[in-house]
């Protein structure tokens, strides 16, 4: 089902006109109420004014994640923080958090998206959906929320953990659909098998899948273990949340992206030039209607492409292939983005440990694990085990209290640690994704 | 007096094959006999800990080889070899109080002794009380002569 005939099927020369109107509406506001766009722009020569066609956007500085933080928390907000209704949070990549906020009118906008997405995954007014996705301070869950209840399903808000409860109440409530990442899809599904749990007594039709990477082996598998059709969403806090982009449960191949709200090209993340369509690049977003914390070329680091093609679906949207890098370090645990650096800076602030780490990935059944191997230096080593162990917690601890996810520590002799020429190999990701 | 305490070395070990060997490569080429041994281990590293009869050279030696190093001082006490020696002693640990990290035992060339090693939070208190309870306290120099 198509939600919103009019904007997702607009002819595109429609959908430009409005997408440039809100462009130049959106520059206007950001170079007047916001003080590091508008020192980027002046130091760009560019004004609001210059924005003439959508074309003119490469005109316009980039965005980073950088800026964000040298702003944190509330510093590139457009709005005072009375209209702010709702703020969240994404890691960055040191200790301080990205924080983005909405506007009760950003809120209403972001249902919209997620209901026009739940929609084009194929999920219907007489669903139950299964809310697997965290509520809190990460957008999936809240932003997922909104989206099914504007829809007009029956939300069970019951978030991550606690498997075999999730499984008991799929199995009592009659959840028709699963919103999850996909590795957490995979762990409901051996958990399943453990209980001794036939998935063709449970209701499930479909799973809508996303913050974090997956492969089509992974949807096969996904598909066969739950009986039901897996669908990629995509977004990020930064530009939203959930719902910038979706698979329709038409074709399942590539994710339409909701242009009339988010303008997105495709750069060489090195030179910054934009790439013709269909070339594979670093993502940039701008969000064309959001008031609290709108975007300008938000440069995401996420590595895909555009397809311009039509879709069986009827929707107009450009789709995006599968993300299928990062142009940083970024690695995608269990759905929590952690950055190598904000390991280092556990280590750091720990006296005598030394700064020489390496963050093993590994997928364990359906669940991805991550152990830090951690140098013992001659200043924290002991002949008691316990002086250790307690070393290995308050590391594991630490890297709790920043990330949010918890992971294994492996002490290992000083040196063992493969030094490269250059920058370190800070990470071994042995996922098959 | 004599120093009461015996040096003893601890040694990093990741839980990985041959490192042991190669530790006892160290020592041997740097002609270091080792009197007493006891490896601690978890399911992630272990501990080598050692007396030897020349804490020093070995201590530079293993560091020079790239091994993690620290020493400790521990407590040597001698009981009889026989059975019920071991209850002794550590009916007189428990009655005092004292904490034990960890121990570890050795028998005596002369086969007439064993030695117990203790690590205890507080060793002086400790070899106080074990002598007052008519104990031997073996030194430094007695362990690395055995």
């Amino acid at each position: 089902m198509i939600w919103n005939e009019q904007y997702e099927t607009m002819p595109r020369e429609d959908l430009e006109k409005v997408q440039l109107r809100r462009l130049q509406d959106l520059v206007a506001r950001v170079y007047a109420r916001v003080a590091p766009y508008r020192a980027k722009m002046d130091a760009a020569g560019v004004r609001p004014g210059d924005i003439k066609t959508l074309a003119d956007i490469k005109k316009l500085p980039f965005t980073t994640k950088e800026d964000l933080r040298a702003n944190y928390p509330f510093g590139m907000f457009t709005v005072p923080l009375e209209q702010v209704v709702r703020v969240h949070a994404s890691s960055g990549t040191t200790g301080k958090p990205t924080v983005v906020g909405y506007t009760r009118r950003d809120i209403d906008t972001w249902a919209e998206l997620m209901a026009r997405a739940l929609a084009c995954g194929g999920v219907q007014r007489d669903d139950m959906v299964h809310n697997a996705y965290g509520y809190g301070l990460f957008t999936g869950g809240l932003g997922a929320h909104y989206g099914a209840e504007k829809l007009g399903a029956t939300v069970i808000p019951i978030s991550g953990g606690n498997s075999r409860r999730q499984i008991l109440i799929m199995q009592d409530f009659g959840s028709t659909v699963l919103l999850a990442t996909p590795s957490y899809a995979l762990n409901l599904a051996d958990t399943m098998a453990d209980m001794g749990v036939d998935v063709a007594s449970l209701k499930l039709r479909v799973g809508i899948f996303g913050a974090e990477p997956w492969s089509e082996n992974m949807r096969e598998e996904v598909e066969k273990k739950l009986g039901l059709k897996a669908i990629d969403i995509y977004g990020l806090s930064e530009v939203m949340g959930p719902g910038v982009s979706m698979e329709c449960i038409e074709a399942q191949h590539g994710m339409h992206i909701f242009e009339d709200h988010f303008y997105p090209e495709i750069i060489d993340p090195e030179s910054g030039e934009p790439l013709p369509m269909g070339e594979a690049g670093e993502l940039v977003f701008t969000t064309l209607t959001k008031e609290a914390f709108p975007v300008l070329r938000y440069r995401t680091k996420d590595i895909t492409r555009l397809w311009a093609e039509p879709c069986v679906c009827g929707r107009n949207f450009v789709r995006m292939e599968k993300v299928t890098g990062r142009t940083d370090d970024m690695l995608i645990i269990r759905g929590v983005n952690v950055f190598p650096s904000q390991i280092e800076h556990v280590l750091m602030g720990i006296k005598g440990v030394e700064p020489h780490y390496q963050i093993v990935v590994n997928r364990e059944g359906a669940l991805d694990t991550m152990e830090v191997q951690v140098e013992v230096s001659e200043q924290v080593f002991s002949d008691e085990i316990k002086t250790l162990e307690a070393l290995s917690r308050r590391i594991q601890a630490e890297i709790k209290d920043l990330i949010g996810s918890t992971c294994k520590i492996k002490l290992v002799e000083p040196k063992s640690i493969q030094r490269s020429e250059g920058k370190a190999k800070r990470v071994i990701d042995n996922r098959k994704i | 007096m004599a120093e009461m305490k015996v040096e003893q070395i601890a040694v990093f070990l990741e839980n990985k094959s041959g490192r042991l060997a190669e530790i006892a490569d160290v020592l041997a080429a740097n002609n270091i006999n080792i009197r007493a041994l006891a490896v601690a281990d978890t399911a992630d590293f272990g501990i080598l800990r050692l007396i030897v009869n020349d804490t020093a050279r070995a201590v530079q030696a293993l560091r020079t080889a790239g091994f993690t190093v620290t020493k400790a001082s521990v407590v040597a006490v001698e009981v009889a070899d026989r059975p019920g020696g071991l209850a002794e002693v550590l009916k007189v640990v428990s009655g005092a109080w004292l904490n034990v990290e960890y121990m570890y035992a050795f028998v005596e060339k002369s086969g007439q002794n064993a030695a117990i090693i203790f690590r205890f939070d507080e060793p002086n208190k400790a070899i106080s009380i074990l002598q007052q309870a008519g104990f031997k306290i073996l030194t430094n120099e007695e362990v690395c002569r055995l």
